[in-house]
């Protein structure tokens, strides 16, 4: 039989999906105790019992001074930027992809603008955001923005040029006005188009995230990796990036569970 | 009386002339089958018909009105594919053609919807879509698609309706339920339909007239070149071919 048409068994299919996962486990833990049979003082490869002990402390140990874990805050605070940030391209990607797909008129004068904007490199403009917006909140929500924005208006874009054609004759035959069309016809058939393309997003806007935090921040996840890299802390370092994985792996299986659920009529999505 | 009045038409993209002086006048009620090789300008027609494109030369009247610049509630039209809507269930596909209209978004009051979800589920108990109204388009059978577009369109009350392959992409035994379906609602309605198709039975079982398109010229070095009419105009009612009128009997299990 062929490559292309053999299937796995269920159990073996289990195994294969864990297979990469403890094989990663597997090297690193060999790694981490060859280092430290080595130099028991080693901070490069922590034991994996270390990494759980540092995230039990960082998870519940109050900080003396303020009394709050930091931890918590830190990722109330990425999550907000994170969440805002998101939110906002993503309803400009609606917006502007609607009015750039359905109208000839903002097409026109449009797409090409947000084809040369979206190829500006967001960090090499990080700089520019923090001299006019400040180092707060607002310049690293702008970044995320800028970030993915373009990506997702021009993303929306094409999904309502790639509507059949048939879908707005029909829908002008039945009376329905431009808004109409928009709001009957395209908004619903986009909305899974956007969760969609958002789950992609969802990397490159941590990705911008943590580069804003780790310049210009007083917390956040980012933030905190790289004030404890100068202590050579691989031990906390390790526990949030496995943090920010997970917290972007449930996010991203969120979406897709609701994308299902509220939108039944819509293909299974990768 | 004439209800569809075609007055010289000719359309033209860039220096190619596609169709050229086209002139036919068409009773109310009428159904025309229009028939023709790939290529001889049906589909043209068809989209001057829609109002989605605007001829070269002369107009197109329906019911004494000009033709509009875009397509409208005059025409109905039913495709052979994506004809309804994916993202609306069954039921909401057939009350579209009263909310889309109704006011500048689209959409009804709670009441007025529930009102329509009656009338269009009472719609569909006569079609027989009604035990999949609250499910979506995307479950149901090609021939219940068809059925589900040709009640969406009429639903919309056009003037003219546009049957474009409608059932070109179904089976055989299928096509000729659909083939009772359209002539008990044509019965009904009295509609002024245009059918394109390829099937040359079809066109002339349904059809009281059955419009040839074809190039009265063909240049065999240059097959593109030039432009399409309609060569032949056959009368297909009774008289015409016998056994148009024959309602076959299919032996085919009517889906309920």
């Amino acid at each position: 039989m062929r490559w292309i048409n053999r299937q796995p068994q269920p159990a073996l299919r289990a195994l294969l999906v864990a297979l990469p996962f403890a094989l990663v486990a597997v090297a690193y833990m060999t790694a981490s105790a060859a280092r430290l049979a080595e130099n028991p003082q080693d901070r490069i490869l922590p034991a994996p019992s270390t990494l759980a002990s540092t995230a039990w402390r960082l998870m519940t140990e109050e900080d003396r001074r303020s009394g709050e874990v930091v931890f918590w805050l830190d990722t109330l605070s990425s999550l907000g930027l994170l969440g805002a940030g998101v939110g906002i391209a993503a309803l400009l990607g609606l917006a502007f992809g609607i009015a750039i797909g359905l109208i000839p008129y903002i097409r026109t004068t449009l797409s090409s603008f947000v084809a040369v904007i979206s190829m500006i490199p967001p960090l090499s403009i990080l700089p520019i955001l923090f001299i006019m917006l400040g180092l707060g909140a607002t310049a690293k929500i702008a970044l995320i923005v800028i970030g993915i924005g373009p990506f997702l208006i021009r993303d929306m874009a094409q999904r309502v040029i790639d509507l059949p054609p048939e879908q707005f004759v029909k829908a002008q035959t039945l009376g329905a006005s431009s808004t109409a069309i928009a709001l009957r016809v395209v908004v619903p058939q986009l909305i899974p188009r956007l969760i969609g393309s958002v789950r992609l997003a969802l990397g490159p806007a941590w990705l911008f995230l943590i580069a804003a935090e780790a310049i210009a921040s007083e917390q956040g996840l980012g933030y905190r990796i790289f004030l404890v890299r100068r202590f050579l802390a691989m031990d906390i370092i390790l526990v949030y990036v496995a943090w920010i994985t997970l917290l972007a792996f449930l996010f991203d299986y969120a979406l897709r569970q609701i994308s299902r659920r509220a939108f039944p009529w819509d293909g299974d999505a990768l | 009386m004439s209800y569809v009045e075609i007055k010289g038409i000719a359309k033209a993209y860039a220096r190619r002339t596609i169709i050229e002086n086209i002139n036919m006048t068409v009773e109310k009620g009428q159904f025309i089958s229009i028939v023709g090789a790939s290529g001889c300008g049906k589909s043209t027609f068809l989209r001057l018909l829609l109002a989605q494109e605007q001829p070269t030369e002369g107009t197109i009247e329906i019911d004494g009105a000009p033709m509009a610049q875009e397509p409208g509630r005059d025409q109905g039209i039913v495709f052979q594919r994506y004809s309804v809507f994916p993202h609306m269930r069954v039921v909401d596909n057939l009350v579209a053609p009263r909310a889309f209209g109704n006011s500048f978004f689209g959409r009804l009051s709670t009441r007025e919807r529930a009102e329509e979800r009656t009338k269009a589920n009472a719609t569909l108990a006569r079609i027989g879509l009604d035990h999949v109204a609250t499910q979506y388009p995307s479950s149901l059978s090609g021939g219940m698609l068809q059925r589900l577009a040709i009640a969406q369109a009429l639903a919309g009350d056009p003037k003219i309706l546009m049957l474009d392959e409608p059932f070109g992409a179904l089976d055989p035994g299928t096509k000729i339920v659909m083939h009772d379906f359209l002539q008990d609602l044509r019965d009904e309605t009295g509609m002024t339909v245009f059918m394109v198709t390829h099937d040359l039975e079809e066109a002339f079982k349904l059809g009281d007239r059955v419009w040839a398109f074809d190039k009265p010229v063909w240049d065999l070095d240059n097959p593109e070149a030039n432009a399409a009419t309609i060569t032949y105009d056959f009368d297909a009612r009774d008289g015409g071919i016998p056994y148009q009128t024959l309602k076959e009997e299919t032996n085919v299990l009517v889906p309920h």
